[in-house]
């Protein structure tokens, strides 16, 4: 299959499983994030038709959302928390290292596509702060040695 | 007796190693031929402890911590699965100061179970609120909630009994009950922690809330960036419905209640009532009008409680023992308890719950233990991003509503960040306008532009540009964003970056204080 049927395959089955539901959209660009990794701009039309709205309102609820992404992401994503806790415990030193060694910023991917980069603003995770999220993988206390490390043994993992 | 043994699985605990701390014990355990029952229970909230490790003992539970991996054989060589003596040793969990000092109504159950045990939840007086509430009328269930005097602790701080008799006595075929799980403010974590160390609890909030008003489905919006939430409140609903109580006859009641949660996408913003109906129907999480209330016209249209996770995780224990019992704690018209969050640079960071009425001070030095670093404590953000900045010759003002509002600062949902002498304000300020940047839902001109033109201006304040010009400029902009934004997110940004400029003008390389808010 190419890319594209797969992409319309996967899309068929979780509109069908959610199209129903009240307020259905968010569900559905949540499904489509979760299977593919992000919400496929050729996607936008196949989702605004089930649901009988525009795609510009498609588009506008993806474009909304600072969770949501229309391009793929790396292999892992690094969330990095900018809040005020954070920054009380050396979070800006810890930002500036990680974009530093990964070589990117905010948004961005490695060239490698190993790490996305994204910003967060809170973790939750304030009583251990500085925190990053890999993943699903909250870390807390984190020093640019842990951060290093922690690194390192995702590389050997992957 | 069997050997019981309590590691933490709240997603702080596990950022710090719980999880690693967990499998270390099994294999220590299995290795030394020592059968034990291991506990994966919620957080008790002192987190500078944390991995916390019980062990069962005759004598209760008794505490080690923080434990790392490299600890967990020396703890089974002193024999810690009989409590035996260890340098990481603390004392019965019970006796520890930091708990012990706290009124924990809303945070009884939680670090003590497994959160996913509805046994345990029943064990622990669960469900004894739900109850009572089937076997009175609507209009007296809220009545208690009314007589308790909760008020809302997602920071608005209005009367929750007030709005559910909105909705009660607003006639429709179908109304909501939503939960706003969004817990977005910077230096908070209380619903975080209600939701994975306790979920059984905001659901039995939840339902009485249903029972009450006649809603029939209860939504909960939670962030997205809380998967490990997610996760227990899923698997708790699950367990709800197969107990019977959720679904279409709750205990043979008769009376319908369904919940579904329902995942944000990272918008602050909607942490806002409207905003939040907004993107629970599929749109951009923009801020609506009002009126209409949410409680006459709120989801899809309908009659809608919008409440906080712990105004509904206090619910329970209203019903369970009256609402006489809870408001006997606080003071002056904030009745209660409220969960502090002590986060940032804090040497005992934590959840500490608290009756309305004790100072700042005592929070941060008898609880907080000073800074973590050592360094006197410069200033401490109340109430998240939009909460101002108070210095130390505020620190007496008590946990107040009315008190803090009286220093035009909020207490809102009780998270509370402190910063060292090498927090520059300035800085922060900047940070805060730019805060209002990102996520502003673009629907009102104040908060769209003027917070953009704001961390502008601070970046030519900090840069130390003509500032007899800028200075004004930003409080003239902090003054349009005060009065003219149509939601908190605007109107509520000037009260830390004003604060900083008034406490703090060294920071913004004026000279002398500045008195005018």
């Amino acid at each position: 299959m190419t890319e594209s049927t797969t992409i319309q395959a996967a899309l068929q089955t979780i509109i069908t499983a959610l199209k129903d539901k009240p307020g259905a959209l968010l569900p559905i660009l949540h499904a489509v994030q979760d299977e593919l990794g992000y919400v496929p701009v050729d996607s936008v039309p196949t989702i605004a038709k089930a649901l009988n709205l525009s795609r510009a309102e498609v588009h506008g609820v993806i474009s909304f959302y600072h969770y949501f992404r229309d391009t793929p992401p790396g292999k892992q994503t690094i969330h990095v928390c900018r809040a005020e806790s954070c920054q009380a415990m050396g979070g800006k030193h810890l930002e500036k290292h990680i974009k530093e060694s990964l070589g990117i910023d905010y948004h961005e991917t490695t060239q490698d596509g190993k790490f996305s980069l994204e910003p967060v603003y809170c973790l939750g995770n304030c009583a251990c702060s500085p925190a990053i999220q890999i993943d699903h993988d909250v870390y807390g206390r984190v020093s640019t040695d842990t951060f290093d490390r922690i690194i390192n043994e995702t590389e050997e993992l992957a | 007796m069997s050997i019981t043994i309590y590691v933490p699985c709240d997603s702080s605990a596990v950022s710090i190693g719980a999880d690693r701390v967990a499998k270390a014990i099994s294999k220590e355990a299995e290795k030394r031929n020592i059968t034990i029952q291991l506990i994966r229970n919620g957080s008790r909230g002192l987190y500078w402890l944390e991995p916390l490790v019980e062990v069962l003992t005759e004598e209760g539970r008794k505490a080690y911590g923080p434990v790392q991996v490299a600890d967990v054989a020396s703890l089974f060589d002193a024999n810690f699965t009989e409590g035996g003596a260890h340098p990481l040793y603390l004392g019965l969990t019970e006796e520890l100061d930091y708990l012990k000092k706290q009124q924990r109504l809303t945070f009884a159950r939680i670090g003590i179970t497994d959160p996913v045990s509805l046994e345990d939840y029943i064990k622990l007086d669960g469900y004894k609120g739900l109850s009572n509430a089937l076997n009175q009328s609507q209009a007296d269930i809220v009545k208690a909630v009314t007589d308790s005097g909760l008020r809302g602790r997602g920071g608005a701080a209005f009367p929750t009994g007030i709005k559910w008799n909105t909705v009660l006595n607003t006639p429709s075929e179908q109304k909501y009950i939503i939960c706003n799980a969004d817990e977005g403010d910077s230096g908070t974590f209380s619903d975080r922690m209600v939701m994975e160390s306790d979920p059984f609890v905001l659901i039995e909030g939840m339902t009485i809330a249903g029972i009450a008003v006649g809603a029939t489905q209860g939504y909960i919006y939670l962030r997205v960036e809380y998967p490990h939430a997610h996760i227990a409140l899923n698997t708790a609903i699950q367990k709800a419905y197969e107990a019977g109580y959720l679904g279409d006859d709750i205990q043979g009641s008769g009376k319908a209640f369904h919940l579904e949660v329902r995942l944000g996408a990272g918008a602050y913003v909607c942490g806002e009532e409207t905003s939040l109906m907004e993107s629970l129907e599929g749109k951009r999480g923009l801020v609506r009008f009002k009126p209409p209330l949410p409680a006459i016209s709120g989801l899809f249209g309908k009659p809608t409680v919008v409440n906080n996770v712990i105004s509904l995780a206090s619910v329970p224990i209203i019903l369970d023992k009256g609402g006489d019992y809870y408001r006997d704690f606080g003071m002056g018209r904030s009745r209660g308890t409220l969960p502090l969050q002590l986060a940032g640079n804090i040497k005992h960071a934590g959840l500490v719950e608290l009756a309305f009425g004790a100072t700042l001070r005592e929070l941060l030095y008898d609880f907080g233990g000073g800074s973590a670093s050592g360094r006197p404590i410069k200033a401490v953000q109340v109430g998240g991003p939009l909460g101002a900045y108070l210095p130390e010759s505020q620190f007496d003002t008590p946990l107040d509503y009315e008190a803090f509002a009286a220093n035009w600062t909020v207490l809102g949902h009780g998270g509370v960040v402190v910063f060292d002498d090498t927090a520059n304000m300035a800085e922060l300020a900047r940070y805060n306008m730019e805060f209002c940047a990102i996520e502003s839902c673009g629907k009102c001109t104040p908060c769209r532009i003027g917070s953009t033109r704001g961390y502008e201006v601070m970046d030519d304040i900090i840069a130390g540009k003509e500032l007899g010009r800028n200075i004004p400029l930003l409080r003239d902009l902090c003054n349009t964003l005060l009065n003219g934004s149509l939601c908190a997110l605007g109107g509520m940004t000037p009260y830390p970056v004003l604060s900083a400029l008034n406490h703090f003008p060294e920071d913004f390389g004026l000279n002398e204080k500045v008195n005018a808010a």
